[in-house]
């Protein structure tokens, strides 16, 4: 691998732009004001390449990538934009509705959710797959915050916040596939964590309805996550 | 040999339903049904739910009242928090309520019901409808769009939103009022009271040509409920329960509404998935009893304002008023009062305060909301665990208390109107206007969604069905 320093050009969308070797495309592609759509992605935190929503075209390699993990090459040419990104990028949409319960009539974040506004901007207005319907519970055990795992898209943006910037790793995923759930701890109810501090952090950084301040009726949940570039420097200083 | 005549769908109600006539082996009505088909549901689907979203949620019960829904929802969330809401709050909440009983009663009486008044029961049913009242009589509908414009209007403006508003929450408002909202109410009740008048006063003299339908449209004695404040007058949320009998006699007064079921069974027969309220101590079916418009003047021993307390004595210069024929000119009487009480309420110096919201965490595992909806004494009782997971629901409907009247209206009216082996216009659309004067709401007693339209279907006595007519 070449030293960071070195600068790598390619061609995004036809136009050449240039970029540190250890960047990633989606890095690179907001830099210069290209808008891939995402979900699991958060800056300050880990890239997973969890939701896929970021797929870009690579040109030579028959398969999607996704930009939030993929680093840049000299010479790649990427494509963040076409009638086919278009349809994957629907159809994860629409998978991920049909997981869980997704009524965003009477969701506490109605209005102020990241799945909702994808939706509208990627124009998934229908959904052409079968609904689970899965019967899963809302945990309200909490004394400040509630879990909903009906509209939990398993982004593990909780999980991410708390182990890495909180440093608690409260939140976990178990199982796999489509019966993966975060979890707290060993599994117990949420107000019986041991570990977790109260800090609120994955309540702020959920795309979702699925983590809430309690006691907020519909439509009413608010975020703040300007917090994390300085917890993120803090924490790096002290390493 | 008895026959059954069946019309399904009623027209011009919310929702859907089917009427089964019988009749005996002299071809005379013997007995008569209003079905409900449709299944319910919303309650089970609340379960495990934050009981915070149940406004929002009930709200999606009706597309007609939500405002009647997110009310009792809220109230009972309240009872749950253990919390008294600010007064701010409290006005706040019944000028939206108080709305929405103006734009469902404009609704009902010029868009569903005044074709029938203004065009008469045996015109032409392609004309009877609001175009047909637009070209006979264009000032009364021009006042009927006016009317509903207005209480939409308020409850948009308030909630944000006109048919779902999220405004009402779990111990009060969401948002204060600001001064320009409520200038632009204001500015415009003085037009509407005299619409209201103006149609009251043009209702009284049509009157005189329905003589017959006063006569047999569910006219007969029974128990009457609403809230009323402690004064004893008409209060359309956060009263206390009166029931009245026939002759006006107080049976139960100022009855804490959370002990809705001491006083109210209710029964389930075969023929409807609506259920049928009844008062307890008078037992099923005797404890019939009726609510809404009717039922709520009969109740009262009047209005707090000057105008609807005029009118109210002039409705009740005889005594109770029997005819549900009459939920017509109570419902106009609602209207005018409705108008004077959002006028008064919004005068209120504290209209404008600032604090309209109560937080708590649950404290009581068990909370009532009451409150009139349009079409009757509206109820949501409600269990959640500790940590305020819904484990329960109980939703007392005005349809589903009018039940036993309506039921008893539709045979008095057949009995009447039809005879021999066919369903003429007429009849049939004096069976239907029987339903159509309680207004009820299919959709929402039965918690089912969607609409469907009306069968009548005449039947012998060895159950062949002779004559159907479908509507919608
Ligand atoms: S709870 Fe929220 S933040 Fe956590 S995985 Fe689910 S959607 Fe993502
Ligand atoms: S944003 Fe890249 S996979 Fe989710």
């Amino acid at each position: 691998m070449k030293p960071a320093e070195q600068v790598t050009v390619l061609k995004i969308n036809g136009d050449e732009v240039s970029a540190h070797a250890d960047q990633t495309i989606l890095d690179v592609a907001r830099e210069n004001g290209i808008e891939i759509p995402t979900l699991c992605y958060l800056e300050n935190l880990t890239e997973v390449g969890g939701c896929r929503l970021c797929l870009v075209e690579i040109k030579g390699a028959a398969k999607l990538q996704p930009a939030c993990v993929t680093r840049v090459r000299e010479g790649m040419e990427v494509a963040t934009h076409s009638s086919r990104l278009d349809t994957y990028r629907r159809k994860i949409l629409e998978l991920i509705f049909t997981e869980r319960n997704h009524i965003c009539s009477v969701c506490v974040a109605n209005g102020n959710c990241d799945l909702q506004d994808m939706a509208a901007a990627l124009g998934m207005d229908h959904v052409t797959y079968p609904y689970l319907n899965p019967s899963v519970p809302v945990d309200l055990s909490h004394e400040l915050f509630g879990i909903d795992q009906n509209r939990c898209i398993l982004c593990t943006r909780c999980v991410r916040v708390c182990a890495e910037i909180e440093g608690a790793h409260t939140w976990d995923v178990r199982n796999s596939g489509i019966n993966s759930r975060v979890f707290t701890d060993f599994n117990e109810p949420w107000g019986e964590s041991q570990t977790c501090t109260n800090c609120g952090k994955c309540v702020n950084v959920c795309p979702t309805g699925a983590l809430f301040k309690k006691g907020k009726a519909v439509g009413e949940r608010t975020r703040q996550i300007d917090f994390l570039p300085y917890l993120k420097t803090m924490r790096e200083e002290l390493k | 040999m008895t026959k059954t005549i069946m019309i399904d769908p009623v027209t011009r109600i919310e929702g859907h339903a089917k009427i089964t006539i019988e009749l005996d082996e002299r071809g005379e009505v013997s007995d008569a049904h209003f079905h409900v088909t449709q299944v319910r549901g919303f309650e089970k689907l609340c379960e495990g739910r934050p009981f915070q979203e149940m406004p929002s949620l009930m709200a999606r019960i009706c597309g007609i009242c939500p405002v009647s829904h997110l009310l009792a929802s809220a109230t009972a969330c309240d009872a749950l928090m253990a919390v008294r809401i600010p007064q701010t709050a409290l006005f706040l909440r019944r000028v939206m309520n108080l709305a929405q009983i103006v734009q469902s009663h404009a609704l009902s009486f010029f868009y569903l019901s005044s074709p029938d008044l203004l065009l008469g029961m045996d015109s032409n049913s392609a004309e009877r409808n609001l175009i047909g009242v637009l070209q006979a009589n264009p000032q009364l509908a021009r006042d009927g769009i006016r009317l509903r414009q207005f209480g939409q209007q308020i409850i948009e403006s308030l909630g944000g939103k006109r048919i779902h508003p999220g405004w009402i929450v779990p111990g009060g408002v969401s948002e204060p009022l600001d001064v320009k909202k409520r200038d632009a109410i204001l500015a415009e009740t003085p037009e509407m009271l005299e619409i209201a008048q103006r149609t009251l006063t043009w209702f009284k003299t049509v009157m005189s040509d329905y003589h017959e339908e006063i006569e047999t449209f569910a006219n007969f004695p029974s128990l009457y409920m609403g809230l009323v404040n402690d004064e004893g007058k008409l209060s359309y949320y956060s009263g206390k329960l009166r029931i009245a009998d026939a002759s006006g006699r107080i049976l139960v007064d100022h009855h804490n509404p959370e002990e809705y079921s001491e006083l109210i069974g209710e029964a389930v027969e075969p023929w409807s998935y609506l259920k049928s309220a009844y008062y307890i101590p008078y037992g099923y079916p005797e404890g019939i009893y009726r609510v809404g418009p009717l039922a709520r003047l009969n109740v009262a021993n009047g209005a707090r304002t000057e105008r609807a307390d005029r009118e109210w004595r002039e409705f009740r210069q005889h005594g109770v008023v029997s005819s549900s024929f009459h939920y017509h000119y109570a419902r106009l009487i609602e209207i005018l009062y409705g108008i004077e009480r959002i006028e008064q309420i919004l005068s209120h110096p504290k209209i404008l305060s600032k604090h309209v919201r109560a937080d708590a965490k649950p404290n009581n595992f068990e909370g009532v909301g009451a409150a009139e909806a349009p079409r009757g004494t509206l109820f949501h009782h409600y269990k959640i665990d500790e940590h305020g997971l819904i484990t329960w629901v109980n939703l007392i409907i005005a349809t589903g208390q009018n039940n036993l009247a309506m039921n008893r209206g539709v045979l008095q009216a057949a009995r009447r109107f039809v005879h021999g082996e066919r369903i003429e216009e007429g009849a049939l659309n004096r069976v239907e206007a029987v339903i159509r004067a309680f207004d009820p709401c299919l959709s929402c007693s039965t918690h089912a969604a969607g609409q469907m339209p009306l069968e009548i279907q005449l039947a012998r006595a060895d159950g062949v069905v002779v004559d159907r007519v479908m509507r919608g």
